[in-house]
């Protein structure tokens, strides 16, 4: 499924006196199957662009098309909209609130009004993907779960609605690495098993440079950058002036090339570096030996 | 939407009516408070009304900003309204079915609503340019005589303040939560009243344990900066009575006086 985000603008309170003007402008598009990383800095208005993709905020300018149709009419089924998108929210799990974790995974479905056996599958199938154990997890409290374990079954509760576009805010925030690490994982995985269109809000630019086909840069409610991670992530000064980080790899990269070292900076995996970065040394200190065989 | 319900927030302005001591404020308030209660005239509430919107004058918050505030109560004071317009005898003015509206009816009605525009606006006024931590310095030193027969002045005051202080953080979360809960497909617009309300559980649960979570955090953050309660505890900014204070303190006599002689004479 592909969203198509023309000329996004969004004030908060307009008229009053702490009028803000959250987006600016924005166009971009998200093509259908895609892997799209959003990064920022604080309060650079990613959540009030992902908040209008599924129609829970509407611009007070411009145009959002989901699957080519377009979301900012008054006449489209609310419903139907989230049917298509689902979006998990900063710190997802302060949203749980029935007696049993598969009660609240249900919630969604219910709401789309699913008869009861497809929900009983939708809330298996899902609570399966985030890699809970459903047998064991289905009638815990969702209040007695671990900071972790909150997040998925709440990140479970959107993935049981099956959307076509699947958008968490920072799903990441606050957990432990090891967290994080399943978290990441896990949405991988079912990218890759659901087909799912993909659109992940982050302050960590390792995951997004990891994961994305495409990266939009916002900077204070304007699209200040898009492009693949290698085109963004190459632009070092320009982000580090919007206040964000290089990822890990990029920024060991640019600094041995900024030395004398080229291994080249396109890669962001750590092992594929590594061997980058002793083929350039081996062939820097080959081209050495060699110009100390000549003298 | 939620977050425009402005009851309780402070605006900050430099104004004569910001600079008060917040006793002189307090005072102000009941003695307001009590004076609209006794007006029982035209004459009475016009006059009630000119003396509140020097004030809002003098403390330069912008009106609008004020009637915002007045959005959410509308509905109440419209159904106070109404209910107000049926239930008298007198003279009957117009007959709708079994529905019989007097001129006593009417009367008290469009009183009842002045009335409660009048005390939810000024009331507000108190709180739109007074500092909490200064409102509480003001209650606790207000209440601080009540102290020798056991009343804890400072314990009651620090919990008002707190009281208020939570109000704009809990709509924060309700929306919030609300949002979350739409993207779930949780619809809160439409259906009969009592499947609204039970649309509402989703929202209630979580905003609940949002509360307890706010208030552990704050009471583990105020132990953890060393509060222990009014014992010994002295203050940054001390309140003074100012020259202002004594003008307002007359002004105010002057007032409630008209507003007596209105309600023996009129
Ligand atoms: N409900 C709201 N009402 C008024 N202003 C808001 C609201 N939500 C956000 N804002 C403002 O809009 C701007 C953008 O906020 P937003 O939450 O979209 O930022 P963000 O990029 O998600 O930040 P973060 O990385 O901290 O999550 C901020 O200046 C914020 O103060
Ligand atoms: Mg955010």
């Amino acid at each position: 499924m592909s969203i198509e985000v023309s000329n996004l603008t969004h004030i908060y309170s307009p008229g009053q006196p702490e009028e803000q003007i959250a987006l600016d402008g924005i166009s971009f598009t998200v093509e259908d199957g895609s892997f799209v990383g959003i990064i920022g800095h604080t309060g650079s208005g990613k959540s009030t662009l992902v908040q209008h993709l599924n129609g829970i905020l509407r611009p007070t300018r411009g145009k959002i098309y989901v699957d080519g149709e377009d979301i900012t009419q008054k006449n489209v089924s609310l419903t139907d909209i989230r049917k298509k998108v689902g979006l998990v929210f900063q710190y997802p799990e302060y949203q749980l609130f029935e007696e049993t974790v598969a009660k609240d995974v249900a919630f969604g479905p219910k709401n789309l009004g699913l008869p009861e056996q497809q929900i009983d599958m939708r809330v298996r199938n899902a609570i399966e993907l985030v890699g809970l154990d459903y047998e064991e997890i289905k009638d815990v409290s969702p209040f007695e779960l671990s900071g972790g374990q909150k997040r998925r079954v709440a990140i479970a509760g959107v993935i049981a609605m099956q959307p076509g576009v699947l958008i968490l805010d920072e799903p990441t925030a606050g957990l432990d690495p090891k967290s994080h690490d399943d978290i990441l994982k896990m949405i991988d995985e079912m990218r890759a098993s659901q087909q799912m269109t993909t659109i992940l809000v982050s302050h960590n630019m390792d995951d997004v440079a990891k994961m994305a086909d495409k990266v939009l840069v916002i900077d204070e409610g304007r699209l200040a950058m898009e492009g693949t991670p290698q085109e963004v992530f190459s632009k070092g000064e320009d982000l580090t002036a919007l206040g964000l980080d290089l990822p890990a790899v990029t920024h060991i990269l640019m600094k041995l090339k900024e030395n004398g070292i080229d291994a080249g900076t396109d890669t962001f995996d750590v092992k594929e570096a590594a061997a980058a970065i002793a083929a350039a040394l081996e062939g820097g200190a080959e081209a050495e030996s060699s110009a100390g065989q000549e003298e | 939407m939620i977050r425009d319900i402005t009851i309780g927030q402070y605006y900050q302005r430099e104004s004569p009516i910001h600079r008060l001591d917040p006793r002189t404020k307090i005072i102000m308030t009941i003695v307001y408070i009590v004076a609209v209660f006794l007006v029982k005239s035209f004459a009475g509430f016009g006059f009630v009304t000119l003396c509140l919107a020097a004030v809002i004058a003098l403390s330069r918050v912008p009106l609008s900003f004020i009637l915002r505030g007045l959005k959410p109560i509308f509905l109440i004071i419209l159904f106070t309204f109404f209910l107000n317009i049926f239930m008298y005898g007198g003279t009957v003015l117009l007959k709708i079915g079994p529905l019989t509206i007097t001129d006593e009816g009417l009367r008290t009605a469009v009183f009842m609503a002045i009335r409660l525009i009048l005390l939810i606006i000024g009331s507000s006024m108190l709180t739109l340019t007074t500092r909490p931590i200064q409102l509480t310095d003001g209650i606790e030193s207000l209440l601080s005589p009540l102290k020798r027969v056991g009343v804890p002045s400072h314990e009651l005051a620090m919990m008002m303040t707190i009281a208020l202080r939570f109000i704009p953080t809990l709509l924060e979360e309700t929306d919030k939560i609300m949002k979350a809960q739409q993207a779930r497909g949780a619809d809160f617009e439409s259906g009969s009243i009592f499947r609204r309300a039970k649309n509402m559980i989703p929202i209630l649960v979580p905003l609940f344990v949002s509360a307890f979570r706010i208030a552990q955090d704050m009471a583990l953050a105020m132990e953890a900066r060393c509060y222990h309660g009014g014992e010994g505890r002295t203050r940054m900014n001390k309140i003074k009575f100012g020259a202002g204070d004594a003008v307002m303190g007359l002004l105010m006599i002057g007032f409630i006086a008209v507003v007596v002689l209105e309600r023996v004479y009129l």
